[in-house]
């Protein structure tokens, strides 16, 4: 059927999704099943930082979607993935209700902090699910036609649009520092209590963000393999390759831009949506232009242009980081700079790119 | 054109506002008056150098015709002019009676039906021919419809009916990358040729070939005028000799000599141009 | 704003205290040594100084203060200040310092040290109040009497403010003799002042409308006083209204002035961290993300050097500018050489590369030096500021700073436009295929190329060095800003990166009073992204078949 159609030429498509349906399959059971002393256990944490690892590789795969294919390297998507957080982390506060520090049924505990009186106008309806998960796609989505809009319009391209995208990221970062904003500065948003009335610390519901993760990892993979598959992502390397030429065959190459980039910053917001219940928190950090460039690494380390190899490089550069920070907590940043130079030097296709050998082109 | 000019315009009592004019659909092409293309006193200057210099060109519906010119003539410039690479300074530019080039976009222009090939071969490289072929195929390319497109049968045949003629049929499956150069000037022909466009511009098309390849692109140039118009740029004199019918020489940005190719070959200022410096 | 403004007023004005106090040590220096010598009218009010009479104390108070003597206003204020000292042994007096047992002493004339003696060596000039008081009254007239200008000023200007009633007759006789401009100046607003609250009702009008242009303080708030008294004469308060409102207006323009000064100087900063990014990333196209670490590293090379060199830190700055342009030309060298070489016409590739090596650079210096900020002191010459006016002032940093930015870039359009370098630069930029074919031997012009845009980042750091804290996160502040003005200015036009960074920076300070110091910057991104829209290539775009891919 439809998914066998979309993967019949993607060899590591298949082998990644059927991967991904083991994990999904066997952690949870291995979770709440197993009791908590057998060695096969795995611990709610593990199950929680893995559940982070599925997210990013959502994120990642978003721009592999926009970097691997169209050639856009956007320095701007983990502000996509914040904006997603941040309407995701807004319901989780509204959910909290009058259990907050000041007992104020409607105002999370900032802005009784700040002495507001009430609830601002673009805190309204975020105590409704549906609502916040339209926001989750919504928000990101229409920031990333706009701005888009604006840069393809006028062709900006190459480092000029990274680095207008950085700028973006680095110009919401400093407006989510600000106390006015009104989505809580320098703290951000946690404490978050329940989601849809599970609480937030059971086992059970960290089980089901672990699905609800690698579900909507698989869709997303699958979604932009069709598209890429598709004839339009022929045009979309052909955009990459040969923008000029591309136009004077008759294709709208801004058009054509716009549609993939705001499909990509959908799908980060959604990453940074599932990504925000399980760590606990979002704050305007998720903002910084170091983020947005780490996640471009991951996916040069697991090689561009093939998806699979995006999920790959977050993984395996996640669970690098994760080590490291934690047993050689100085070392982690030589290390993440060196990986930028060594894989952009030595390594262009990443890891992906060492197992399979390609067609040479002259 | 500066604001006050661009007021004139607007203000102006023969014509309708220019946003009212209807936005020109693909194929609307009006050849009442038997001319395909009209530059008409077109100038074009790059930080005071002027590249194009009130050149006025026409071309017949049907016609082939081959333009020389020393370099820096302005030759590409202009071909970048009719295809909405480069804004021109004043001048008008229309294809056929109605279409005003310079109020289109390359794809808009693209989908009127002027097709061109560059000078220095841009294939995709990461594509095989047969995607090259598919990409440049006439048809709906807006994003929705291209994201669902299928290809149809008879479709898949023009494609391979196209690879045939440019020789390229073995090679349907290979990277256009890893063609030779040779390859490269052909796939770009095929693709003009899967656009079908009204006006082809061919800029230097043989270069890189071997003579038994000029012969066939000379006999598939000709065989396309006639029903299509064909604008060829090119430096190789007897390739021209061998196709043209009219041949139009530029220098300095504008036209010099036009006429057939013994004309200018006689005509004393081509002669100092090309001869005398 | 304003807040801090009045702050650093009040700081200046302290400071500037300081400097006059130094500055009348420095002329008593020579002269104290021959008033030792000759006897004088001096010797007698020394010997009624050492008395125990208060009566006497006032009397010599009153003989030092005609004396004229340039020893006298120091020792007057030491008295006053309670710390002076008659020391037998040596028959003079000293200023003193209680350090336990002992007294550590210091000349009064030029302030320099003459060691400690035991407590029994010296003893302390006794005052009260009384005595106190007729010293403050003495030592404001002594110094209207001072040969320097400057000390003139501020002496009329500090007897303006205490505004007494006795100002206008104080003030009279030293306007006949007064030969300076600006302190005949401050003389006719004192007399004007005095004028205007003790004169005729005719004279009032005219003092007013004299004072009009003032920007003193004292007039402005006697004005007030004036316009809002309900007692006075309407024309009086009319006449005062608007002679505040042409005060205002002066004060506004002053502010914008000052305004355009910050803004300035924040733009000269923004074209220093810049200008070497639009010489990789406008002429040579690399894009190098470390290049805020090789301003980091500039600045940390003048805190390396200030430690090496304690004591002298005006030398210690001026030697980091070349120290700081060799290490991070040297850094950019082989980074260059290391990395970006193998990268040329990879633009996206090289940015990742680059910014791998800004990750190294600054934990590096976290781990050599430390994660901490470092202290970097400013040399005495670039303190304090400039006094324009009551209401203007302008820091030396800032003012050198400005400067310092404009030399460089003229040095840099300079080695561009004039030496071998500059041109070879130029051609490969160009045509690299046709420079080589020249005989160019393009990848050593590359290197150098690079190495001048990292060693005139690294100068930066110097300039940054004295503004701004010196840590390893120094560069990552200045990355985004420094793109964002060549961009602005147009790629490969180094006037473009000059005019851009100076009007980001006015733009900025212009919002910043409404907008605030974070929103405004955020507008200014907003700007600038907008900008990009309009006009892709910058303000000073390059035209051309050639600039088109």
């Amino acid at each position: 059927m439809l998914i066998s159609r979309i993967l019949k030429n993607d060899r590591g498509g298949q082998v990644f999704l059927a991967i991904l349906t083991l994990v999904t399959i066997l952690v949870p059971v291995l979770n709440l099943a197993v009791p908590a002393d057998s060695p096969l256990h795995v611990s709610t944490y593990t199950l929680t930082l893995l559940g982070k690892y599925l997210t990013y590789a959502l994120l990642a795969v978003a721009v592999d979607l926009v970097w691997g294919y169209l050639g856009i390297l956007s320095l701007g998507h983990g502000a996509f993935f914040a904006l997603g957080g941040y309407a995701m982390g807004m319901y989780l506060m509204r959910q909290i209700g009058d259990r907050g520090v000041y007992g104020n049924p409607d105002l999370p505990d900032f802005m009784v902090f700040l002495n507001w009186q009430e609830l601002p106008w673009f805190w309204q309806g975020f105590d409704m699910f549906w609502f916040a998960m339209l926001m989750v796609m919504l928000v990101p989505g229409l920031l990333a036609f706009v701005f888009g809009w604006l840069a393809f319009r006028s062709r900006v391209t190459g480092v000029y649009l990274s680095i207008i995208t950085q700028a973006l990221t680095y110009a919401l970062l400093l407006a989510f520092y600000r106390n006015e904003m009104g989505f809580g500065g320098n703290n951000g948003l946690t404490d978050f209590k329940d989601i849809l009335g599970f609480n937030l610390q059971a086992d059970s519901t960290r089980v089901g963000l672990f699905i609800a993760s690698a579900v909507a990892l698989a869709l997303g993979y699958l979604a932009c393999r069709y598209i890429m598959n598709s004839r339009l992502g022929r045009v979309a390397v052909a955009i990459r390759d040969a923008e000029d030429r591309t136009r004077f065959i008759g294709y709208r190459v801004e058009h054509v831009k716009l549609w993939i980039f705001t499909f990509s910053a959908i799908l980060a917001g959604i990453a940074g949506a599932l990504y925000v219940p399980q760590v606990g928190i979002i704050n305007p950090g998720e903002f910084s232009p170091l983020n947005s460039i780490e996640l471009v690494v991951w996916v040069a380390v697991g090689g561009r242009a093939t998806l699979y190899g995006a999920v790959l490089g977050a993984i395996v550069v996640n669970y690098g980081k994760t080590y490291f920070t934690a047993a050689l907590p100085d070392f982690w940043l030589f290390a993440l700079g060196a990986l930028f130079i060594l894989v952009t030097l030595l390594l262009p296709h990443g890891i992906v790119g060492l197992l399979r050998k390609k067609e040479k082109v002259q | 054109m500066n604001s006050v000019d661009q007021l004139r315009e607007t203000v102006r009592r023969d014509e309708v506002f220019n946003f009212l004019k209807p936005r020109i659909q693909a194929r609307d092409l009006d050849l009442s008056h038997g001319n395909i293309l009209y530059l008409e006193d077109v100038s074009v200057s790059f930080d005071g150098f002027k590249a194009i210099n009130n050149l006025n060109l026409y071309i017949e519906a049907g016609e082939l015709r081959c333009i020389i010119g020393p370099n820096g003539a302005g030759k590409t410039t202009m071909m970048d002019i009719i295809t909405g690479k480069t804004r021109p300074d004043t001048g008008t530019a229309y294809f056929g009676q109605r279409i005003d080039l310079l109020r289109l976009s390359e794809p808009e222009i693209a989908q009127a039906g002027i097709g061109r090939k560059f000078q220095k071969p841009t294939v995709f490289e990461y594509h095989s021919v047969f995607e090259n072929l598919e990409l440049a195929m006439d048809g709906d390319k807006r994003v929705w419809p291209t994201l669902f497109a299928r290809l149809s049968s008879e479709q898949a045949d023009h494609i391979d009916e196209v690879m045939h003629t440019i020789g390229l049929h073995e090679h349907a499956g290979k990277l256009a990358g890893s063609l030779s150069h040779g390859q490269k000037q052909w796939l770009e022909i095929g693709m003009l040729l899967m656009q079908n466009p009204h006006l082809l511009l061919v800029d230097e098309p043989v270069a890189g070939m071997t003579h038994q390849e000029m012969d066939r692109t000379a006999e598939l140039l000709t065989s396309l005028a006639g029903e299509r118009s064909v604008v060829v740029v090119e430096h190789d004199m007897d390739f021209v000799r061998s196709i043209a019918q009219k041949v139009t020489v530029l220098h300095q940005g504008s036209v010099l000599a036009e006429g057939s190719m013994d004309e200018v070959q006689n005509d004393p200022r081509v002669v100092e141009v090309y001869l005398g410096e | 704003m304003r807040p801090v403004l009045a702050n650093e007023q009040h700081r200046h004005g302290s400071r500037a205290l300081g400097f006059l106090v130094a500055l009348c040590l420095l002329l008593t220096m020579s002269a104290a040594v021959y008033a030792q010598q000759s006897p004088g009218p001096l010797d007698e009010a020394y010997q009624l100084l050492i008395s125990k009479s208060l009566k006497d104390k006032q009397k010599a108070v009153t003989l030092i203060a005609e004396s004229g003597d340039p020893i006298s206003e120091p020792l007057l204020r030491t008295l006053m200040e309670g710390d002076l000292y008659y020391e037998e042994a040596a028959q003079r007096f000293v200023a003193g310092e209680r350090r336990g047992k002992e007294y550590a002493l210091r000349a009064l004339s030029d302030g320099s040290e003459l060691g400690t003696v035991p407590r029994k060596a010296v003893s302390k000039v006794r005052t009260n109040n009384a005595v106190r008081k007729q010293i403050r009254e003495v030592l404001a007239t002594l110094t209207l009497k001072s040969a320097d200008p400057d000390v003139r000023l501020r002496a009329v200007n500090e007897l303006i403010d205490a505004n007494n009633d006795n100002l206008g007759a104080v003030m009279r006789p030293l306007l006949e003799t007064e030969n300076n401009a600006k302190v005949s100046a401050a003389l006719q607003t004192g007399i004007a002042l005095s004028e205007l609250q003790h004169g005729e009702a005719q004279q009032r009008l005219e003092a007013i409308d004299s004072l009009s242009g003032s920007l003193n303080q004292t007039v402005r708030n006697t004005l007030r006083r004036i316009a809002d008294n309900e007692s006075e004469a309407p024309e009086l308060r009319t006449a005062a209204a608007d002679a505040l409102q042409s005060i205002a207006g002066r004060i506004e323009f002053y502010g914008h002035l000052e305004t355009l000064f910050f803004g300035l100087s924040l733009g000269s900063v923004l074209v220093l961290a810049a200008i070497g990014l639009a010489i990789t990333f406008g002429v040579m196209g690399v894009i190098n993300m470390a290049h805020g670490e090789l301003i980091m590293l500039g600045a940390y090379t003048t805190y390396l050097i200030q430690q090496a060199m304690p004591g002298a830190t005006g030398w210690s700055l001026l030697l980091a500018i070349p120290a700081a342009f060799m290490v991070s030309g040297a850094v950019g060298i082989l980074i260059e050489r290391g990395i970006i070489r193998f990268l040329y016409g990879r633009p996206l590739e090289t940015l990742l590369a680059t910014f791998g090596v800004s990750l190294i650079l600054q934990q590096l210096v976290r781990t050599l030096i430390s994660p901490q900020n470092v202290p970097v002191s400013n040399p005495s010459w670039m303190s304090g500021s400039w006094q324009i006016n009551s209401v203007l002032s302008l820091t030396y940093n800032r003012l050198y700073i400005f400067i310092f930015c404009l030399i460089v870039f003229t040095a840099l359009y300079l080695i561009l436009r004039k030496t071998r370098l500059g041109l070879q630069v130029r051609a490969v930029s160009q045509n690299r295929a046709m420079a080589r074919a020249m005989g160019v031997r393009s990848a050593r012009v590359d290197a150098m190329t690079f190495g001048l845009g990292a060693g005139i980042a690294g100068v930066a750091g110097v300039a940054l060095s004295q503004l701004t804290n010196v840590g390893p996160n120094l560069g990552q502040a200045y990355i985004i800003d420094s793109f964002m003005v060549v961009v602005f200015g147009g790629v490969g036009n180094l006037f473009g990166t000059l005019v851009a960074g100076l009007s980001l920076g006015v733009a900025n300070k212009v919002m910043e009073p409404w907008a605030g110091a974070v929103l405004a910057k955020i507008l200014v991104l907003v700007f600038i992204i907008l900008f990009i829209q309009k006009r892709p290539r910058g303000l000073f775009p390059q035209k051309g078949r050639a600039a088109g891919n």
